[in-house]
């Protein structure tokens, strides 16, 4: 019989079960009923079936990860735990938004494009008196698709010019999104740029352009080299694990390498290539690094920084003065994370200064405590300096963003260097051309005391640049800092303690901006101290969102981290504050955090700015400076802006 | 004879369901009975990898939300009173039509799912923003408590891509 014939292959299966049953259970039943022989018959044979189907289900599990890893622990901002809802039970109001409040959003100084999404930061670079940058952009929407290159211009990082699309995916090998690349200059001063394309069967690859016209100042034009994909995912890397390809450096031997993040299983991975024309490579079969559990490496980032100066490197500067820095955006968490350490250029390879803080890992360093991804550095020749451009997203619904027609932003561009007191961790800090934007200023010397809370009258509080210093005193006694560890010896953290309305012995205190009159809406900045071991003092930075606006249709968390504060300095602290961003930088840039809040009264002339100390036992001193900040006017370029006479 | 047909039957079917990974991608969600549901009721699910049951419930979302929709337009006549929280209601579900769906698809497609999480995440959102504004007698609860649900779900199998 036809059927008998389909049975076998199944039956095969089993022969060593059902074959002992069936040999055994005829004999015992010889006297029963065929009925019941036939009932029992069929219902072993589901049972060996069923049995089958497990075994072979164990074996397909290949697709899911029996690792544990942080799935709901740190996840992304945007998350159902705790942070969103966390039942299926919790209502979330919406909020009535309205074009005023939702216009009042957008920054004045912050990169942004006129409309739509945009995401990471792309090749940016400094060329012929121009500082050019690229971004991830959807031309059609307020979310994430239809990726193209984005462009814009400045002379000084901050008053951007907006230029056309640079690259599209007109090609197979891009079909799909033109993703995330870095540029690199040859020794004879031209540029090639590497980037992502998302190929037609959805395969990612590396590609090759440069500008069509190097004697166009603007770069408007992109030429795709004819001979693309000049990558291709190696075998044993997924065909949508392979993305994000850095700037070249050179190595002693004169070729150029680039490294490409990617992952193995939950293993974060760096490969290496080296090219000598940027059209053909050698894949190392070692590979730069890899940290097990840290899940996809996106937006890999590699450079050298001195151990002695704080001025930039070039990309491809090494030599005993020097550690390298490893950067990649966690896929997994939404989180970028760095790590220090050595470089060996013959073998490609690096290692951490500090494996148990090691790249990716949770309690490892990050550029910025709060909401920065895709972060890539570049090396400003025009300055000597290397700096670093963040992606920002939202912090809101994404019906908010399709209403207001926008999301995202950038971080305002920052120098990085190596700490050289601590020498463990990176300082970051706003362009110094960001102060062409001051305005007005007014400077202040206020002692509060426990649990005060103090308006500051600046006027309009919207656009502020706000430097600060604190110190504090209980029972008359200075207190003085001496940490020379970067990480605190106590869990405190800003997160599990309440925010700033816990009041501790010696914080919280700082600034509440975006606050109105009555602080119903306010995000408040803050040092919190308390004693760790031996009676020393630790100071977390934070900055608390939850009570940043009466809407509950936005995610509110609170950011912060330990900041090292070190023998002889005061507690020093920077806020940029430009409508629905805010950055907060500690101790001179070694813990930034930067925010998304989304205020529904705290708007436009109803925004104020408040000092606050809610320690219990100590009285702050601090002197502050609070700018009124312009708009940039980031506007599209025009002839005039070009200094080209208009009748050309 | 007959006996043994039907049995032959219930051996093809479950032969059909062979190396479908439905199951254990369930265990690992909040909801193994919803999930599993959702997806053998949709034939690509016994085939489909991690990616594709994703696709899946993202389609389950998109049908939802145009009930949903097709709900809200009815209820304008029949609850006027409600205009207001209706209206938000459209806008919301509207944003998971043409704006959380196409992006979860084109980003789980092309192998970048932390977009396709923020789309199925701000599904859940949108939903609950629309309950939200009834103050307690909504007349759309079972429909958004399903659309919670099915992000949360739709949520957890994304994150196994990441």
């Amino acid at each position: 019989m036809a059927s008998t014939e389909a049975l076998l292959p199944v039956t095969s299966l089993q022969d060593p079960l059902s074959e002992s049953r069936s040999d055994q259970i005829p004999e015992t039943r010889r006297r029963r009923p065929i009925k019941v022989h036939l009932a029992v018959y069929s219902g072993l044979l589901l049972i060996a079936l069923y049995v089958t189907l497990i075994v072979t289900h164990d074996g397909s599990k290949a697709e899911i990860a029996t690792e544990s890893r942080p799935r709901m622990a740190g996840v992304s901002e945007k998350s159902n735990d705790g942070v969103w809802i966390s039942s299926d039970d919790r209502k979330v109001e919406a909020f009535p938004w309205n074009n005023t409040i939702l216009s009042w959003q957008r920054t004045a100084f912050h990169f942004q494009p006129e409309k739509n999404w945009m995401n990471d930061p792309n090749g940016p670079l400094f060329y012929k008196g121009w500082y050019h940058f690229f971004y991830q952009y959807n031309p059609n929407a307020a979310v994430w698709g239809d990726i193209v290159w984005g462009h814009a211009v400045s002379k000084d990082l901050i008053h951007w010019l907006y230029l056309p699309i640079a690259m599209v995916p007109d090609q197979w090998y891009d079909a799909n999104g033109v993703w995330t690349g870095s540029a690199t200059f040859l020794d004879d001063g031209s540029i090639v740029m590497l980037y992502t394309g998302s190929t037609d069967e959805f395969v990612q690859v590396q590609n090759l352009a440069y500008p069509e016209d190097p004697s166009d100042p603007l770069l408007l034009k992109w030429v795709k080299f004819s001979g693309n994909p000049v990558l291709v995912p190696p075998p044993g890397i997924g065909a949508k694990d392979f993305r994000d390809p850095t700037t070249a450096w050179k190595t002693s031997s004169g070729k150029w390498r680039i490294t490409i993040g990617s992952k193995i299983n939950r293993t974060g991975i760096s490969l290496i290539y080296d090219t000598t024309d940027f059209k053909t490579y050698e894949k190392h079969d070692t590979l730069l690094h890899q940290v097990p559990n840290t899940g996809m490496w996106e937006c890999v980032d590699f450079y050298p920084v001195s151990k002695t100066q704080v001025n930039g490197l070039d990309t491809s500067v090494n030599g005993p003065d020097v550690k390298h820095v490893i950067k990649a955006s966690m896929d997994d968490t939404r989180i970028d994370h760095y790590a220090i350490g050595t470089y060996d250029d013959s073998n490609a390879t690096w290692v951490p200064d500090n494996p148990s803080i090691d790249v990716g890992i949770s309690t490892g360093l990050r550029y910025d405590y709060g909401k920065y991804y895709a972060s890539k550095t570049f090396y400003d020749q025009n300055k000597g300096r290397r700096i670093l451009w963040g992606w920002i997203g939202e912090s809101d619904s994404e019906a908010a963003d399709v209403q207001k027609g926008w999301s995202s932003v950038q971080g305002i561009p920052r120098t990085v260097v190596l700490d050289t007191r601590t020498h463990k961790n990176l300082v970051q800090w706003p362009v110094e051309e960001i102060k062409s934007l001051r305005l007005s200023s007014k400077k202040f010397d206020m002692t509060i005391g426990p649990g005060t809370v103090v308006p500051v009258d600046v006027g309009s509080a919207t656009q502020l640049d706000i430097e600060a210093e604190f110190e504090i005193k209980t029972d008359d006694l200075k207190l003085f800092f001496d940490d020379d560890s970067v990480e605190a010896d106590n869990k405190f953290s800003c997160e599990t303690n309440g925010g700033s309305t816990a009041r501790g012995a010696l914080g919280p205190f700082g600034f509440s901006v975006l606050a109105d009159e009555n602080l119903s809406e306010q995000t408040p900045v803050y040092f919190y101290v308390t004693k760790g071991k031996h009676s020393k003092l630790n100071t977390v930075f934070c900055t608390d969102t939850s009570r940043s606006t009466l809407a509950n249709d936005v995610v509110k968390p609170i950011y912060g981290s330990f900041v090292p504060v070190l023998k002889g300095e005061k507690l020093t602290m920077r806020i940029l504050v430009d409508h629905s961003i805010v950055e907060g930088f500690a101790q001179g840039g070694r813990s930034c955090i930067t925010s998304r809040v989304y205020p529904t009264k705290a708007i436009y002339g109803a925004t104020k700015l408040f000092l606050f100390n809610n320690a219990i036992d100590a009285t702050v001193t601090t002197s502050f400076t609070v700018w009124q900040m312009n708009n940039a006017f980031i506007h599209p370029y025009s002839s005039d802006d070009l200094g080209v006479p208009s009748s050309t | 004879m007959k006996m043994m047909k039907v049995m032959m039957l219930i051996v093809m079917m479950m032969m059909v369901s062979e190396g479908s990974i439905i199951e254990p991608t369930c265990k690992e969600t909040p909801d193994f009975s919803l999930c599993v549901s959702l997806l053998n009721s949709d034939p690509r699910g016994s085939s489909a990898d991690t990616s594709g049951l994703a696709l899946i419930l993202i389609d389950k979302i998109k049908g939802l939300a145009t009930k949903t929709l097709n709900e809200i337009n009815g209820l304008y006549k029949k609850r006027p009173e409600l205009k207001r929280a209706l209206d938000e209601c459209s806008r919301r579900y509207k944003t998971i039509l043409n704006a959380d769906v196409p992006e979860a698809i084109e980003a789980i497609s092309k192998g970048v799912p932390k977009f396709g999480e923020d789309g199925v995440i701000d599904a859940g959102v949108e939903a609950s923003v629309c309950q939200g504004g009834f103050n307690g007698r909504s007349p759309l609860t079972s429909l958004t408590k399903s659309m919670q649900k099915i992000s949360n779900v739709t949520r957890a199998i994304v994150r196994m891509l990441l």
